[in-house]
């Protein structure tokens, strides 16, 4: 069957199996790899993307139940070579080790703050319960969102 | 030296390291450009799963696997009967009829798609014979036990014969009989799972240009990983060429199940001529890769009445499953065993056993938390049985500079320990809380504990801590670094990049750091015991500084001066003396390159001997040592068993501290590790099945778990590291444990003598004391079975019971704060 979506932005059309899910269709089909799986059971956050304004796990998602949708992966968040907000604070905080889960906690706080611009530190804690990291410790995770969410996030391209 | 961070972040005056910079590969992390082994896709590629066994112990007595390679889109089907050799390493198998544990493969399948590798595998025709099969170490040590090796020389029955290390000091036993006190203990830990984020996968090649087979993975130690497939295909190392993507994690676990996974993707990439991707599944990497071991570990200690340790043994046992590689695991655990006390005499015997369960590996402390675990908690309970208070007994007892260690090492350098207890006691206002903490009788109950500890830093007489590093200049002025060691996420790309940085004082923007290609520089041994930026630097140092040498040469016959009148200072030669006289490195690059100078160096490093005899179990076991204290909050439900870590304070000795950010960064989550190693990560295992197979049921640490945590960086001076660095990725997570269940001691009086303790184990035992106090006339002398060799493994059990904590004083019926 034929999925179209609107993938960062740009309109994509691929053929994909009743049975694939988003996550499958977008390394497989689409040669997006920046969604993970870690688990494969909706557990891990490693697969993370923005379906439509929400952060979904995308190997939980099948791909056939978003014919139309706009879909945003982590490859998405950097306009040309300017980083996104989120991004740089990331690096400005080593928010990042070994990178698996990054782009997962990376999509999971864009959509927070889209939601809800100025969290708590509590609140932001809630919204990445989902996402998991072995490597950080959540701590400097945490510090480049709230960084963010307070403005400090510079964003400035590299 | 002062604690790092406190007014003093530049006393020790260096440019490029001693501070912050940006992680070098952190900007292809964001943005996903960051290639991981499962990303790759390659022309003709296919895909590779394996069969695993359902059984702990079988015997495969016919297999056909005609039907399975019929079915359209499976390319091969190769079975243990294709094998040239079944065995490589550390006994594991590449595929096997004989199969020890549930992770043993029997089969494999190359496809062209998932679905047809899925139909193909089913398709095996496969029929077992199930055999005995043992699963504890008490089974494995009785007498007439099913042998888990039988006819291997490296055993003695069940007991790994290679896996036997010993520290000895004085006569233990005849202190004993010389000591106002002896107690014995027993303490136990169940088995932990690495939980990289990452699975293992590997995408293997037919590559004539390199040799045979390029192989494109992320291991932890490349050249292990060559060697397994080079022996799997039975070619020499020359001809595979292993190409390091991105790790996802590892923490000393990307190394059997990653070596297999690359290997028999490499065999059925030979049998179809193509290249074959096999990724784990997570439940696949859950029953087949390694785990901290668990560990039995039995003291007996002899101490006199003014609180002084007269004399320690210990025999630790730990289960390693049905496969092990890691012998100098055991090597490190009977160093440690005694904890950083000194203690005039010593004898600590250490083994492992296989049995028909999941194998034991390296995990983030190479047998560390287990230990400290056991010999923290030892410790408060000598001191509780002396009527002591602990601290007060741990600093008596503590190993100070001059003093020797468990192996009779003398402790040569600075051990900054007593400062690190101060200011960590002072900042969390230890010893008033814990005081204010021991009569509580509300539902909820607060509890502060502590443990203590030190770490040789590196491999030590384990094997040759010895690495290559290569640093070479190109003419437009930009430096890149190879080195043999991996960027597993913990930052050594970033580490080395500073150090080089600060050799040659260049900006470390200018710097480029490439992965290991296993086909452009020796083997540097493996990525682990916290080494590389304490040993591994060293090597790419030395490059440094020779090739400084170079250029320092071209600049001055570019001044027409001496090369001793030149120096190269933040990016600029300059010549002494003369203020206006500058040239910019790229410029004296250009000249080097185009004069035909040497613009590369490969140096070797290699540090000082050390003299360890291993038989005696006596010498100088490592280089140097690093020292930490943690201290821990916990708040513990009464009514429920929970309990929640408020704050973990942690006090590092980092020597020198190469970039904050990052030893932060590894502190914070060693700490969520080792909090899940105290309350929540027991792997259940049962009759050597394992029951948590994803992360539904296998719980990890998530935000919301997370306390405070607080952290003190100490420096110190000594010279045996890289610019006086020491180690940091496993100090981070090894005392944690330690100290949260002393927290929970100090909030309950409860001791605890197995862990992690889970919410119902914990319960137990607060209902057992209830009980017991409501009849402890009746109840004195009372024994319960020893967890000890227990036939399952609950996840969490915890015991208080008199029989695993037998003593001289009759009194010791339940342990209880000092």
């Amino acid at each position: 069957m034929i999925l179209r979506l609107l993938l960062n932005g740009k309109p994509v059309t691929t053929t994909i199996r009743p049975e694939q899910t988003l996550l499958s269709v977008l390394r497989e089909n689409l040669g997006y790899t920046g969604a993970k799986e870690g688990c494969g059971v909706g557990e891990c956050g490693a697969c993370t993307v923005i379906l439509g304004q929400r952060a979904v796990k995308s190997c939980t998602v099948l791909a056939a139940q978003c014919e139309g949708a706009s879909v945003r992966t982590v490859e998405g968040l950097a306009q040309d070579d300017r980083l996104h907000p989120l991004q740089q604070a990331f690096i400005d905080h080593n928010a990042v080790q070994c990178g698996f889960c990054t782009g997962g906690f990376l999509l999971t706080a864009v959509a927070l703050l889209e939601r809800d611009p100025h969290p708590s530190r509590r609140e932001i804690q809630e919204a990445i319960s989902g996402n998991l990291c072995r490597c950080t410790g959540y701590v400097q995770i945490i510090d480049a969102i709230a960084a963010c969410a307070a403005g400090e996030g510079s964003g400035e391209g590299q | 030296m002062p604690l790092y961070g406190d007014g003093n972040k530049d006393s020790k005056g260096y440019t490029y390291i001693n501070k912050f910079f940006p992680r070098v590969d952190a900007k292809d992390k964001v943005t996903g450009r960051a290639k991981y082994a499962a990303d790759l896709t390659l022309p003709n590629m296919l895909l590779g799963g394996a069969l695993f066994s359902p059984y702990p112990h079988a015997q495969v007595t016919s297999v056909n696997t005609e039907k399975a390679r019929s079915i359209p889109g499976v390319r091969a089907v190769l079975t243990f009967q294709d094998l040239r050799e079944e065995v490589s390493w550390g006994y594991y198998t590449f595929m096997s009829s004989r199969l020890r544990y549930q992770g043993d493969v029997s089969a494999i399948v190359a496809a062209e798609d998932g679905e047809s590798l899925a139909k193909g595998l089913a398709a095996i025709e496969i029929e077992y014979q199930e055999l005995p099969a043992v699963f504890t170490v008490a089974e494995a040590l009785a007498a007439g036990a099913p042998l888990v090796h039988e006819g291997n020389e490296e055993c003695a029955g069940n007991i790994w014969a290679h896996s036997r290390y010993r520290a000895r000091k004085g006569d233990a036993e005849a202190a004993f009989a010389q000591c106002d006190r002896l107690i014995e203990r027993v303490y136990e830990t169940l088995p932990v799972e690495h939980a990289y984020m990452e699975t293992e996968a590997a995408v293997a090649a037919p590559d004539p240009t390199a040799g045979l087979m390029t192989v494109y993975t992320g291991a932890v130690n490349p050249y292990f990983t060559r060697r397994w497939v080079a022996d799997a295909l039975g070619v020499p190392r020359a001809k595979i060429r292993i190409v390091q993507q991105t790790v996802g994690g590892s923490f000393g676990g990307k190394e059997e199940l990653l070596g297999l996974t690359a290997s028999r993707a490499a065999l059925l990439a030979q049998a179809t001529d193509c290249p074959v991707k096999m990724v784990m599944s997570r439940e696949q990497s859950i029953i087949a890769s390694t785990k901290r071991h668990p560990f039995l570990l039995k003291y007996k200690v002899g101490v006199n009445n003014d609180g002084r340790l007269q004399a320690f043994q210990a025999e630790l046992i730990e289960n390693v499953g049905a496969f092990h590689m890691h012998e100098f695991m055991n090597f490190r655990a009977s160093v440690h065993a005694a904890g950083v006390y000194n203690i005039p005499n010593v004898k600590v015997d250490v083994f492992g056993v296989f049995t028909n369960t999941v194998t034991a590996g390296a995990m983030r402390g190479y047998s560390s938390p287990q230990l400290i675990f056991g010999s923290e908690q030892l410790y408060e309970e000598v001191a509780g049985e002396l009527g002591m208070d602990y601290v007060a007994f741990k600093r008596l007892n503590m190993l100070r500079p001059g003093d020797e260690n468990a192996c009779g090492q003398k402790m040569e350098s600075d051990i900054i320990l007593p400062e690190i207890l101060d200011q960590v006691f002072a900042a969390t206002d230890f010893e008033r809380k814990r005081a204010a903490y021991r009569e509580q009788q509300d539902v909820r109950r607060k509890g502060v504990g502590m443990a203590m500890f030190y770490r040789g830093c590196g491999l030590g007489a384990e094997s040759p801590d010895a690495s290559a590093g290569f640093v070479c200049v190109h003419d437009d002025g930009s430096v890149m670094i190879n080195s043999g060691l991996v960027e597993n996420g913990q930052g050594l790309k970033t580490s080395f990049t500073q150090i080089v940085a600060e050799t040659l004082s260049i900006p470390p923007e200018t710097i480029h750091f490439i992965g290991v290609d296993t086909h452009t520089i020796p083997d540097s041994g493996i990525t682990a015991a916290s080494r590389s930026t304490v040993m591994g630097a060293q090597s790419v140092k030395l490059a440094a500084e020779e090739l400084r040498d170079y250029l320092l040469a071209t600049a001055a016959m570019m001044f027409h001066a001496e090369p001793s009148q030149v120096e190269l200072r933040e990016g600029m030669f300059r010549l002494t003396g003369v203020p206006d006289a500058v040239i910019p490195f790229q410029t004296v690059c250009n000249v080097h390159h185009w004069t035909g100078q040497q613009a590369g160096v490969m140096r070797w490093f290699k540090p000082a001997p050390l003299s360890y005899d291993m038989a005696a179990g006596q010498g100088k076991a490592f280089p140097t040592y690093s020292y930490g204290c943690v201290v821990a909050e916990v708040e513990v439900d009464t009514l429920t068993g929970e309990v929640t870590v408020e704050r973990v304070t942690c006090g590092h000795d980092l020597g020198t501290v190469i970039n904050h950010k990052i030893v932060e960064g590894q502190i914070y989550g060693g700490v969520l590790m080792g909090q899940g190693f105290a309350l929540m990560e027991g792997l259940a295992v049962k009759d050597g099945l394992i029951r948590h197979k994803n992360f539904d049921t296998y719980m990890i640490a998530t935000a919301l778990d997370l306390p405070e945590i607080r952290v003190m960086l100490f420096e110190s001076d000594d010279d045996a590291g890289t610019y006086g660095a020491k180690s940091i990725g496993e100090p981070a997570t090894e005392g944690v444990a330690a100290a949260i269940i002393s927290a929970v001691k100090n909030a309950t009086g409860l001791t605890i003598r197995q862990i992690p303790i889970n919410k119902v184990s914990l319960l137990t035992l607060l209902n057992r004391r209830s009980q017991a106090a409501a009849t402890e006339d009746s109840l004195a002398g009372a024994t319960e079975d020893s967890p000890a060799g227990a036939k399952e493994n609950p996840q969490g059990a915890a015991t208080e019971n008199p029989k695993a904590g037998a003593t001289e004083n009759p009194k010791d019926k339940e342990g209880g704060e000092a």
